[in-house]
């Protein structure tokens, strides 16, 4: 009897690693399917449609909007932010920098321009729709943030601090859980940041279509999920604390292709 | 309905490779909106597939296709210059179609 209990012991110590295994070869599988037709595309398409529409109190389009490289550039503007903009004295990312254009070129306020930031079931989300418009523009190029400006190597920093650093209620620093090889939480796999193979990916494909959720995602709603997950007090929309964390992340992932929208779970 | 539609279609030998990506909100029927109460059912009933004018593909789907479904199939005998279009027709009447020509 306890020779038989000991091997079944022994048998259930061995098993889990190659279940393991063939979960992520099947979901790896799965994501490369869906991949090849990735329904986040459609909002690439709506979001093209919202940035040439006239729209706010002022009646005027997004066209004139300026991401970094001038007013009305949008090739290659995602791949260099964040950034510093003079204009607001702030470092932005491609988010900030869109709600800043809603607000001054199109005069939207603030609380109207945020109504739909996440979208869900019942309502759709015109921020992700232009997000992933305004990121396809820069697919196949590097990501290429610099650290000239003194507020840019400040937001690094910052970032950086915050990355390892342990916060909240539950003591989590995004360091807990992204800064260690082949972590999981239940039969999610999460990524190493410190891995520059694993960076490069998952910053490459930001803006993504998230197929829990059924609509395109961005890092502005990762970084607020994490947040929620982490149970930070609320993670304010294109604040300097996600304009900080993201400045760190791209910069780490800097020279990676733009592959966008992404494809998550 | 202005929702975007999306086709791909690549040839192989005397084979294309079709694929359509469709925005719909696919709702069964069965899902409770925000006030409560049950949001109707609203999905795709019938895709149609015209090659060079002529029906090729007719299908009656269900509630059981997903939210912005992908639709792929394979089409024999096409050329380059073709032109492969797509439409679809909801439970509410409204309708989308697209069209390519075989790169």
């Amino acid at each position: 009897m306890r020779a038989v209990v000991c091997s079944a012991a022994l048998w259930l110590a061995l098993a889990p690693p190659v279940a393991a295994q063939s979960t992520e070869a099947e979901v790896e599988k799965y994501r490369k399917m869906i991949a090849e037709d990735n329904p986040g595309e459609l909002w690439e398409i709506k979001g093209e449609k919202l940035f040439m529409q006239k729209r706010g109190s002022k009646n005027v389009s997004l066209e004139q909007c300026d991401f970094g490289m001038g007013p009305g550039v949008l090739k290659g503007a995602y791949a260099r932010l964040p950034r510093y903009f003079a204009d607001a004295d702030r470092v932005m990312d491609m988010e900030a920098r869109l709600l800043h254009c809603m607000k001054t070129l199109q005069g939207f306020d603030h609380k109207a321009a945020l109504k739909t930031k996440f979208g869900n079931l019942n309502r759709e989300s015109d921020l992700e729709a232009l997000a992933t418009y305004i990121a396809a523009q820069s697919n196949q190029m590097p990501i290429d943030v610099r650290l000239e400006h003194a507020k840019e190597k400040e937001a690094y920093k910052i970032g950086e601090t915050i990355f390892y650093r342990r916060m909240s209620k539950m003591d989590f620093a995004c360091a807990s859980c992204h800064a260690d090889q082949g972590k999981r939480i239940r039969l999610q796999d999460l990524y190493n940041a410190t891995n520059k193979t694993e960076i490069d990916r998952v910053m490459s494909g930001w803006p993504a279509y998230r197929v829990s959720n059924s609509t395109v995602r961005t890092m502005q709603h990762r970084l607020f999920d994490c947040g929620w997950q982490m149970r930070l007090p609320n993670v304010e929309y294109g604040s300097d604390w996600t304009v900080a964390l993201h400045t760190f992340l791209s910069v780490s992932a800097n020279g990676a292709k733009i592959g966008v929208p992404g494809m998550r779970r | 309905m202005a929702d975007p539609m999306k086709m791909r279609a690549t040839l192989k030998g005397d084979t294309a490779e079709v694929r359509v990506l469709m925005s719909h909100p696919m709702e069964t029927g069965q899902r409770k909106g925000p006030d409560g109460k049950v949001v109707p059912v609203h999905f795709i009933q019938n895709v149609e597939v015209k090659l060079n004018g002529k029906t090729v593909i007719e299908g009656q789907t269900s509630q059981a296709v997903s939210r912005n479904p992908v639709f792929s199939f394979r089409l024999k005998g096409a050329k380059a210059g073709d032109k492969i279009e797509v439409s679809w027709l909801d439970n509410k009447g409204d309708k989308n179609r697209t069209e390519i020509a075989i790169a």
